[in-house]
């Protein structure tokens, strides 16, 4: 604070101060407000609005529960509220995708950092960027259009012998799975590679002159060393995943529906904000604790993270 | 167990330039061995090919007579203390000791216990359970040390590890890394620029000049025989005159300068050079010397204790340097002084330059 004042001068500090304030309490905290009172009320017809009937309860949020289907995994059959399985695949999936995307970015990272010589690494951050230069959207309907079963995927392994005929794709969860790794793995990518590039070479040479094979190193040395770098990665990952909605719905594999969805559906198709917002609000709540868990058992504090 | 190290030829490439050109030297089973030259000359490159980290473009390197090329740094017997220490911080010191023997597959509480040993034995109790940024300088050398001694290593390699100390720190470490090494009896390969560290600390040293090996002897022959130029110039100071190598007899040469004619040791084989003495080894007169004797002006007299440091200009305005023993009278000469300088003959030597050119 007081370095920008001595930097920016009273004028253009005042500016900058008072717009980050508007812009998190105006457009940021305000709305959430809005929505989380809204969330404890019921959808009501407008005429009731504000009389007897507009009371506080938890109603909208019990209303995950209606509605049992069958569930069967690990050779156990069940019943469970076809919402809330819905709710727990879309965590499932979404700390699946987190760790495909480590698995993806740790090499690539170490690669980039350590392996690489300076000379090259312009251009391959380049080839790393230029996805990025296309919307979402349109890279969401590029697998959508690799995976379906006529499309460029099926035609290469049939060309190539591998398969006889088309695979379904586009089925269940995976589908969503790999569009979501490709569309935020780089949020895991920089994390990770800016706590590795801080790694002192020395340090790996010193492990491996003390007669460490390679894997020892990264397991006693990188790995911890970048431990900060994946946590706020796979933080990152883990979030955007559990709340996007552009690649489940374009994807849109009627066997593998996001929470998103769900909520989406009684938002917009429904008009029932109240009930919308508590499901958004329980997403919230369960990625946030899940998070907190996995942070603990990764023994990551929140200013690793921050650092 | 220790053993000896010969480098066979051995050169090293960057792309085209030599970094390492045609060393050979031969260093016995628990020596301490210095490698001592100006930053830049690639004595870095080549404690780096011995412990496996940098191949080499031509030559043999044998460790314990056995030719390594092909062999990580993992499979060799060498441990290397970095010039930057490289100590682990995310781990305690113990666990940082222990890392060689964990990868070893030894049990925790052997390590635990080994690591103690080691702390003791370099001098630092008590230290098994902090963290390196808990750590001074010293301590921090000392637990670099103690993790390269963990794994018994045939050899110890160490690159200027005392160069980020304080100096008085850095003589006491001297002692202590010599007291550690006759204890151990492990072969210690020690890299320094600063003559000093290396003359007190060696069984013998290398001087290297840009790639090249110049000369490899004990630190006397070192300090008293140097073979050229650059080796005198490098390891002490030097009053240097240019000129011409006369009729010669005995290994003593006559050498006109501008100066005047003077006489000097000098090797077989050298036709061209210049004449090199020590301060120490001028003397300072009212009369002329009956030989190797200038008249100078007094332009400097510095006393400093043990000797007395004299800086003299000639007629031609050359600058000469004597250092005088304090004989304890307390008589100093005097600035401006108008006297007589003069050396033996078999305190001079004439040296040809360094042996540097490029094969
Ligand atoms: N990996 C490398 N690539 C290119 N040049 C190098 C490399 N390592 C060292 N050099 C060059 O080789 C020479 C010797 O380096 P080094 O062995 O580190 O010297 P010293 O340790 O004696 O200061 C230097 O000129 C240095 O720039
Ligand atoms: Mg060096």
């Amino acid at each position: 604070m007081e370095q920008l004042y001595r930097r920016y001068g009273k004028g253009l500090t005042f500016m900058i101060v008072s717009l980050t304030a508007f812009w998190l309490l105006v457009l940021v905290i305000l709305p959430d407000f809005k929505l989380l009172e809204a969330s404890f009320r019921p959808y009501l017809p407008v005429v009731d609005i504000g009389g007897p009937k507009d009371t506080y309860s938890l109603g909208n949020y019990a209303q995950i529960l209606g509605n049992p289907v069958d569930f069967s995994s690990f050779g156990l059959s069940f019943q469970i509220p076809a919402r809330v399985k819905v709710f727990v695949l879309t965590i499932i999936y979404s700390g699946m995708v987190t760790l495909i995307a480590f698995l993806l970015a740790y090499p690539l990272c170490f690669y980039l950092a350590k392996v690489v010589s300076n000379r090259s690494l312009p251009t391959l951050f380049l080839l790393l960027f230029v996805p990025l230069w296309v919307s979402e959207v349109l890279r969401s309907f590029a697998w959508f259009i690799i995976m379906t079963l006529k499309g460029p995927l099926n035609a290469i392994l049939m060309a190539l012998g591998a398969i006889e005929k088309e695979i379904r794709w586009v089925d269940g969860y995976s589908p969503v799975v790999v569009t979501l790794v490709y569309a935020y793995v780089l949020f895991m990518v920089f994390p990770i590679y800016n706590s590795m590039q801080s790694l002192d070479n020395n340090q790996l040479e010193a492990a491996e002159d003390l007669g460490a094979p390679w894997w020892r190193v990264h397991w006693r040395i990188v790995l911890p060393h970048s431990k900060p770098g994946i946590a706020s990665g796979s933080v990152m990952v883990f979030m955007l995943s559990a709340g996007s909605l552009l690649v489940p719905a374009i994807i849109n594999s009627t066997t593998g529906n996001w929470f998103t969805q769900t909520i989406q559906g009684i938002m917009l198709e429904g008009q029932d904000w109240n009930t919308g917002a508590a499901f958004a609000f329980m997403l919230l709540l369960f990625c946030t604790v899940a998070v907190i868990a996995a942070m603990r058992l990764f023994r990551v504090s929140l200013s690793d993270i921050a650092r | 167990m220790s053993a000896g190290i010969e480098l066979d030829n051995v050169c090293c490439d960057f792309d085209s330039f030599r970094a390492v050109d045609h060393v050979n030297v031969t260093i016995q089973p628990g020596e301490f061995f210095s490698f001592l030259g100006p930053s830049g000359c690639g004595k870095t490159t080549i404690l780096r090919m011995i412990s496996g980290f940098t191949d080499p473009t031509k030559g043999v390197i044998r460790i314990g007579g056995e030719d390594v090329l092909g062999q990580r740094p993992n499979q060799r017997p060498t441990a290397l203390i970095f010039q930057n220490l490289a100590l682990f911080p995310l781990m305690p010191i113990w666990e940082n000791i222990s890392f060689g023997l964990e990868v070893r597959g030894v049990d925790k509480a052997t390590r635990r216990r080994k690591a103690e040993e080691l702390l003791a034995l370099v001098d630092l109790p008590d230290s098994a359970d902090k963290m390196v940024s808990q750590l001074s300088g010293g301590q921090k050398q000392r637990v670099a040390i103690a993790r390269a001694l963990a794994v018994e290593p045939a050899v110890m390699l160490l690159d200027e590890p005392l160069s980020a100390l304080d100096l008085k720190l850095r003589q006491h470490m001297r002692a202590e890394l010599r007291a550690i090494q006759k204890r151990t009896g492990v072969t210690f390969i020690y890299i320094t620029h600063d003559q000093g560290e290396a003359l007190a600390m060696s069984d013998r040293v290398g001087v290297m000049s840009q790639g090249r090996l110049q000369q490899v002897s004990n630190p006397r022959e070192i300090y008293n025989n140097p073979v050229n130029g650059f080796v005198a110039s490098f390891v002490g100071e030097n009053n240097i005159m240019v000129g011409e190598i006369g009729t010669r007899a005995d290994g003593v040469a006559a050498f006109s300068t501008a100066l005047g004619p003077f006489r000097a040791r000098i090797a077989e084989g050298v036709t061209t050079g210049k004449l090199y003495v020590r301060p120490e080894f001028m003397t300072l007169s009212d009369k002329p010397g009956a030989e190797n004797s200038v008249p100078v002006t007094l332009s400097e007299v510095a006393f400093e204790g043990n000797f007395i440091s004299v800086h003299a200009v000639t007629e031609g305005g050359t600058t000469l340097m004597a250092e005088i023993r304090n004989d304890g009278t307390g008589a100093l000469p005097q600035t401006g002084a108008a006297m007589h300088m003069a050396f033996d003959a078999k305190n001079a030597a004439i040296l040809p330059d360094a042996n540097v050119t490029r094969a």
